[in-house]
């Protein structure tokens, strides 16, 4: 194999390990559950430790672009569409949580949640935002799309992921300072967006 | 709610009270000489007797009861208060002032109110207004009792409760914090005097731990779990409804009266149902918390929509 050749070959290398990373806190989630060391909430614990980590990976998924502006290091572009889709894996799953584990499908209470409580409200507004993206994350689709429309629609993140930490924000009772940490994180972001990065 | 027909402890159930005062002194004279560690950890409550007062729901289990609770003067996770209260919080010697409107002002000592009292273990639903439920046996003495020792005027209209102010027992209230400490907490006199309302020294047959409001506190079954305050100190009789700290922080989120009601949401979280610590799911959630039938008459004719 010539060094170019295991050149090309590094970034699709770095695959595996990124699903493994992504993959951790599930397998942390599982450990910690099949041990019985959720505490005396697990559900509870099970539902907010998935958003913290659906947050966090959006963030990651967000802060690819803005590198690129800012440092000029692309490597990560190429990761972009995984992390997003591993970002919405937890969205889907925070989400299954409340729904099933916490409300037992009771649609009734789903509903009087999403119009009368505005932290859920805004929740779903960011899980039915994301969820577009994430059935449009083929290379197919993107095709099909065509790049400049399919690029207009993903710009939805930027609606969804402040969305998403406000979610956090509204939802905590007291300790505000992380969630506005998180919010302002996501903001950062997609300012580094519109004022580095004009260019597509 | 459902009350058991009343069954006294048999004799032979009782220590003899010689027998606990004496085991009171050896232990207090072993901390006076560092044989044990001067910070509290829970002792076996004796001539506890058992009250009409239990529901019939099987009680939480004690670990859960103790591990996952609200104090935020140790932290904002409900783990935080076990894991950060025993080490600060020094509960000997303990004293409760008790001032206001009332005849005979004066100080409550824990360890002559665990002398002195008879103790009833009553067993309760806890509702936490950020809906999840326990049921906890408490050991304490009805409010209504030491109450009437202090003699409140007819100006007494409410009694109200603080919590230890230190920060350094209590390090949720060092540096930047959202809360104006110390814990504040408040009753009208009627509700003071509800023959439900508990001051809990100890639960599941043993003192207090740190992180449950050790060594004394309130237990106020139909109300949220807020306004059952911690490590009281101060106990006044004030004619002007007080102010309370959850009141003062968000007052369009936690009222002055707090009653468990299952028809007014709060803001951000419906109340119509609970999740019962050990369950799985939720149930529906009680009017008054299931103590209907005892207090809903103290508030007849009030606007329960208006007064949350």
């Amino acid at each position: 194999m010539t060094a170019n050749a295991l050149a090309a070959q590094k970034p699709l290398g770095a695959r595996p390990l990124i699903h493994l990373i992504c993959a951790l806190p599930l397998l942390w989630l599982g450990t910690r559950a099949a041990l019985d060391l959720l505490g005396a909430n697990p559900v509870e614990a099970a539902i907010r430790f998935l958003g913290d980590w659906a947050l966090r990976l959006l963030i990651v998924a967000l802060a690819v672009t803005p590198i690129r502006l800012v440092f000029g290091w692309s490597a990560p572009v190429r990761y972009r569409r995984m992390l997003g889709l591993w970002a919405f894996a937890y969205v889907v799953l925070h989400v299954a949580f409340y729904v099933i584990l916490d409300q037992f499908f009771d649609w009734g209470a789903i509903g009087h949640d999403i119009l009368k409580h505005k932290f859920i409200t805004v929740g779903m507004a960011a899980l039915i935002l994301l969820t577009p993206l994430a059935a449009t994350s083929t290379n197919a689709m993107i095709k099909r799309l065509g790049g400049p429309a399919w690029r207009r629609l993903h710009r939805a993140v930027y609606l969804a992921a402040p969305l998403a930490a406000l979610h956090y924000v509204w939802m905590v009772k007291a300790g505000i300072l992380q969630p506005m940490a998180y919010l302002l994180i996501v903001l950062s972001l997609l300012a580094c967006r519109l004022l580095v990065g004009q260019r597509p | 709610m459902l009350i058991h027909s009343c069954s006294s402890p048999k004799s032979s159930e009782i220590t003899a009270k010689s027998l606990y005062l004496n085991r009171r002194q050896v232990m207090a004279g072993a901390a006076a000489l560092g044989l044990l560690p001067s910070l509290a950890s829970a002792e076996t409550l004796t001539g506890v007797s058992k009250s009409d007062y239990r529901v019939d729901d099987p009680p939480t289990s004690q670990k859960d009861i103790t591990h996952y609770n609200n104090f935020y003067e140790y932290g904002l996770d409900k783990t935080d208060p076990a894991a950060n209260a025993p080490g600060h919080l020094k509960t000997r010697p303990w004293t409760v002032t008790v001032d206001g409107e009332c005849a005979k002002p004066g100080t409550l000592d824990i360890d002559a109110l665990l002398r002195e009292s008879h103790l009833e273990e009553r067993i309760y639903r806890h509702r936490c207004v950020e809906a999840w439920s326990m049921v906890i046996p408490w050991v304490g003495v009805p409010l209504a009792g030491l109450i009437k020792r202090f003699e409140p005027t007819s100006n007494a209209k409410f009694v109200a409760f603080k919590t230890l102010l230190d920060p350094s027992q209590m390090p949720g209230q060092r540096g930047l914090t959202s809360f104006k400490w110390p814990y504040r907490e408040g009753l009208r006199i009627d509700e003071a005097m509800h023959p439900l309302t508990l001051l809990a020294v100890g639960l599941y047959g043993e003192t207090l731990l740190p992180q449950n409001g050790a060594p004394i506190r309130l237990v106020v079954p139909w109300k949220y779990g807020f306004k059952s305050i911690k490590s009281i100190v101060a106990i006044s009789f004030v004619e002007q409804q007080p102010r309370t700290l959850w009141n003062v922080t968000a007052p369009d989120e936690y009222g002055f009266y707090a009653n468990v009601n299952p028809t007014v949401d709060h803001p951000r979280w419906s109340q119509a149902k609970e999740h019962r610590i050990g369950d799985f799911g939720r149930r529906p959630t009680l009017m008054f918390n299931g103590y209907q039938e005892q207090v809903a008459g103290l508030y007849a004719g009030m606007d329960l929509v208006r007064n949350f």
